[in-house]
């Protein structure tokens, strides 16, 4: 009795290890509606090619084996048989029609975006990702958070290597949320396999898609879209919470940037050069590090070194303004997005970082000032 | 290559004797059949530098993390893998294949503009020097893929430029061959040779240098917007200006999905050629087989936008690509069904050609399977931009086009050069192909649907172990093609090959000696 419920047991295990295994060889376990309904369809569709590859094959193989010269098998000499071949052509295209009602079905249900109950802007940028939550007023950037380090194999790899960002995004669970993807440079695609969406967001158009997360959890994804340099790290993080979680983080994130805004506009701030230079290097590490490299030596000649440049030894106006609306026709993509205090941050610390040693310090004042 | 070596010393030099010598006889001739193999030396050249490449990237990804490469300079290895496979590899091959085979499969003496042959060949080795130099411009070359999407290739620096010109001088050269291949096929068949005679390969070249012609100028037309953009002020890509990126990918794609039927419809008709041959029997449904490669070549101009369903296209747009695409089946099914009702009750041999043809059937086939599934617009949103679709179009490509310019070769080597090929390093170099090739590729149709993008240099861990798989299979699938330098350099102590080398070959080309004659039928010859 023991023995039989111990190998019951082994049993119930091997399965469970067996679907975890699974999950390595078939699309990821879906999370949505949508999600499903494709993973359904491919596995439908699977099974139909198996059977066609079972017959057709089985055929070709039964042919090469009992058909052979070796064997004695002498050549018949039919080259046609009308009805066959009007057969064989007529049944592939009936199957095609099975397969293509459900997918008609599912292409209709992803297309409908209307009434959803929240509406994120996603934003690509080369290489992390922007959002705006569009009614809550929220916005933030999502930038890859695993470290250099285990990336270059100084360190151990992380659970979440390249899967794991610093803000995700944070969704309540059964809402309908709907996602209005564009870019600020080149095309991106915004994908989270087990929410089962996946739309490019490009430059100058605005593209919409959805999904209603089922249960709470934390999916993740990828830029889909080759973008450049640093397309493999530029993940997507989505995290699915209660509507009463959800609550508290919109409050939470409303807070913070209350705060924020009300410190760097608060007329009496008086900066210092050392305070600037510190958030300076936070923002660098997050918005120029990729291109610039964090020794100021960027990878020429399609991003020029920062330390020792002329540009950035030089006066400061044409400094703040190539930070602020970027150079046409090379990668340098405009930053205005950043606040005035971010800016004067970050010409302040690259102006003082490496090898440069101006002692200068930009205000945001002046910043705002060069907006104009 | 060999063949080309082992006539001239087989034909004396009386019957052209005006032809100069060494260097200058290859740069100078309007031969079909020197500059057939021209086109399939450089072939073979550039599916080595190609390859090269691809184990570069292949060794990178053999671990997660950053080993090797920088992540752009692993972007411009995976560019210019697929357009020099593409541009330098496979479609020369097939010209080259057409070359050598379409004269003397009608019974023609040449190609009707030989003058023009000579310029179409001699454009290529150009066009590759741009593109191979690229790599040793500042910014090195094209990252951008080799899909090219703008507005990421109006970032790109010089590197881009380079290959914008090599592709247009490759799409010259492509333009002029088809013109070529269209001109004789139509004007010089042997009398009685009708059109519903003519051996499949040539009806098979026939439809795909019509597609050429119809799409190259279309590309031309892509590449050329680009450049203006990138240099001269316009905005047809720059949204800021209002252009539109989107509007590239049609273009592009309109080009680019009769393009993959370039590279297969000849592969059909070489495996068309073979198959027969070692049943023993006629190809079945010889006239379904034209219909269904015309109709292919016809639905390839309405699926383009099977490439974009993440752009958010209309749902009535997305459903009309997504049933047309399915359409394909149907004739690419028939054309399965007929191979093998050919082999059906034939008396079978399996000799290393049709060893690749029945590897090609068996494996083109899975990749037209997961074509199938790549139609459904949902499955395809889910697995777009993934290494399901690296693995998809690696089983045509590799495994369709690729496997039957082997077979192509192993079977008419014979008859170029005069000789007959090792055969069991002919097996070796199929089966040691076909079981690395499945290592290298199989596991991807995994990663892709577990979620792991292409393009990408380092992966998530989850990916690592498939990865580690493919890397070890590239590099064993690489190092088999090794092989087939070796059957070629022992192709000159080969014994000797009979008029007609194969037991159940049909076709005129059979009927010339081994090797081939300088000039294939001096008087036509009358087909019944």
């Amino acid at each position: 009795m023991t023995s039989t419920l111990a190998r019951l047991f082994a049993a119930a295990l091997a399965l469970c290890a067996d679907a975890a295994l699974a999950a390595q060889y078939n699309l990821q376990p879906p999370q949505s509606v949508i999600a499903r309904e494709i993973y359904d369809l491919h596995t439908l569709i699977m099974w139909i090619i198996v059977v066609i590859f079972v017959v057709v094959f089985g055929a070709m193989t039964y042919a090469i084996v009992k058909h052979r010269k070796s064997v004695g098998h002498k050549a018949e000499q039919f080259h046609e048989n009308t009805t066959v071949e009007i057969v064989w052509t007529v049944i592939p295209f009936l199957i095609l029609i099975g397969m293509a009602y459900p997918a008609t079905k599912t292409v209709i249900a992803m297309k409908d975006t209307s009434s959803p109950d929240i509406t994120i802007k996603a934003t690509g940028y080369q290489w992390k990702w922007g959002y705006d939550y569009l009614q809550e007023g929220i916005s933030f950037y999502s930038s890859l958070a695993t470290p250099r380090d285990q990336i270059e194999g100084r360190a151990a790899k992380g659970e979440h290597y390249l899967l794991e960002v610093d803000n995700p995004v944070v969704v309540p669970v059964g809402k309908k949320i709907r996602i209005i993807t564009t870019a600020n440079d080149v095309i991106h695609a915004w994908w989270v396999p087990a929410l089962g969406i996946k739309q490019d967001a490009i430059p100058g158009f605005v593209r919409d898609t959805w999904f209603r997360a089922d249960n709470p959890g934390t999916y993740r994804g990828q830029c889909a879209e080759l973008c450049g340099k640093d397309h493999g790290f530029m993940p997507i993080v989505v995290e699915a919470v209660t509507p009463e979680k959800y609550e508290a983080w919109v409050k939470e994130k409303k807070a913070q940037a209350q705060k924020v805004a009300a410190a760097d506009a608060a007329p009496e701030k008086k900066w210092t050069l050392d305070e600037l230079k510190q958030r300076g290097e936070k923002v660098y590490a997050a918005n120029c590090v990729a291109c610039h490299q964090a020794n100021g030596m960027g990878t020429p000649p399609a991003f020029p070194p920062l330390s020792g440049s002329k540009m950035v030894n030089g006066p400061k106006g044409p400094h703040i303004d190539i930070v602020l609306n970027g150079k046409p026709g090379t990668a340098m993509a405009p930053f205005k997005h950043l606040s005035d205090a971010d800016i004067a941050a970050v010409v302040t610390y690259e102006r003082n970082a490496w090898n440069n040693k101006t002692g200068d310090m930009v205000t945001p004042d002046e910043v705002k000032a060069a907006r104009k | 290559m060999e063949a080309a070596h082992a006539h001239d010393h087989a034909h004396g030099h009386a019957e052209h004797a005006h032809h100069p010598g060494g260097i200058m006889r290859w740069v100078m001739t309007t031969n079909h059949k020197d500059i057939g193999t021209l086109y399939l030396v450089f072939s073979l050249t550039m599916f080595f530098v190609g390859g090269v490449l691809a184990l570069m990237l292949r060794a990178e990804l053999f671990q997660p993390g950053l080993q090797l490469w920088r992540p752009d300079f692993f972007n411009e290895l995976t560019t210019m893998h697929g357009l020099i496979m593409v541009f330098g590899a496979i479609m020369p091959a097939f010209v080259g294949f057409a070359n050598w085979q379409i004269p003397m499969m009608i019974g023609a003496l040449d190609m009707a503009f030989a003058r023009m042959n000579n310029w179409s060949f001699w454009l290529l080795p150009p066009a590759a020097i741009l593109l191979v130099v690229s790599f040793f411009v500042p910014g090195g070359a094209t990252a951008a893929g080799w899909t090219i999407y703008a507005p990421l290739s109006t970032q790109m620096g010089p590197g881009m430029d380079l290959a914008i010109f090599a592709l247009h001088i490759m799409g010259a050269s492509s333009i002029m061959g088809s013109i070529n291949i269209i001109t004789t096929i139509l004007n010089m068949r042997a009398p009685g040779m009708t059109l519903m005679k003519m051996p499949l390969f040539v009806w098979t070249w026939l439809i795909t240098a019509y597609l050429l012609i119809a799409v190259m100028p279309v590309l031309a037309g892509a590449i050329t917007m680009i450049l203006t953009d990138r240099h001269f002020g316009t905005h047809f890509f720059n949204p800021a200006g209002g252009g539109d990126p989107v509007m590239f990918q049609h273009i592009f794609w309109f080009f680019g999905h009769p393009e993959v039927y370039i590279m297969i419809l000849p592969a059909f008709g070489i495996v068309s050629q073979i198959v027969p041959t070692f049943a023993r029997k006629p190809l079945f449904g010889y006239s379904s087989m034209v219909y269904a490669t015309a109709s292919i070549a016809i639905l390839s101009f309405i699926v383009w936008a099977h490439h974009m369903f993440t752009v958010g296209m209309p749902a009535a747009a997305q459903l009309f690509f997504m049933y047309a695409t399915m359409l394909i089946a149907v004739p690419t099914g028939v054309k399965v069904f007929n191979w093998v009702a050919t082999m059906w009750k034939g008396a079978l041999t399996f000799e290393t050609p049709m060893l690749w043809a029945c590897g090609f059937i068996f494996v083109f086939s899975m990749g037209g399977f997961t074509g199938l599934v790549l139609a459904i617009t949902p499955v395809d949103i889910q697995l777009q931009d993934t290494y399901y679709v690296v693995a998809h179009f690696h089983y045509v490509l590799v495994a369709g086009s690729l496997f039957a310019i082997y077979g192509g070769a192993y079977y008419w080597l014979p008859k170029w050069s005069g000789r007959m090929y090792d055969e069991t390093l002919g097996k070796w170099h199929f089966w040691l192909s076909m079981i690395f090739f499945n290592i290298t590729f199989f596991p991807m149709h995994f990663s892709g649907l577990a979620g792991m993008p292409r393009r990408i240099p380092d992966y998530a861990l989850q990916f690592a172990d498939f990865n580690m798989i493919s890397t070890i299979g590239a590099f064993g699938f690489g190092l088999a093609q090794l092989l087939f330098l070796v059957v070629l350099f022992k192709l000159r102590s080969g014994p000797k090959a009979a008029d007609k080398s194969w037991e159940g070959a049909e076709g005129l080309e059979w009927t010339l000696p081994s090797p081939a004659p300088y000039h294939s039928f001096e008087t036509p010859p009358v087909v019944k």
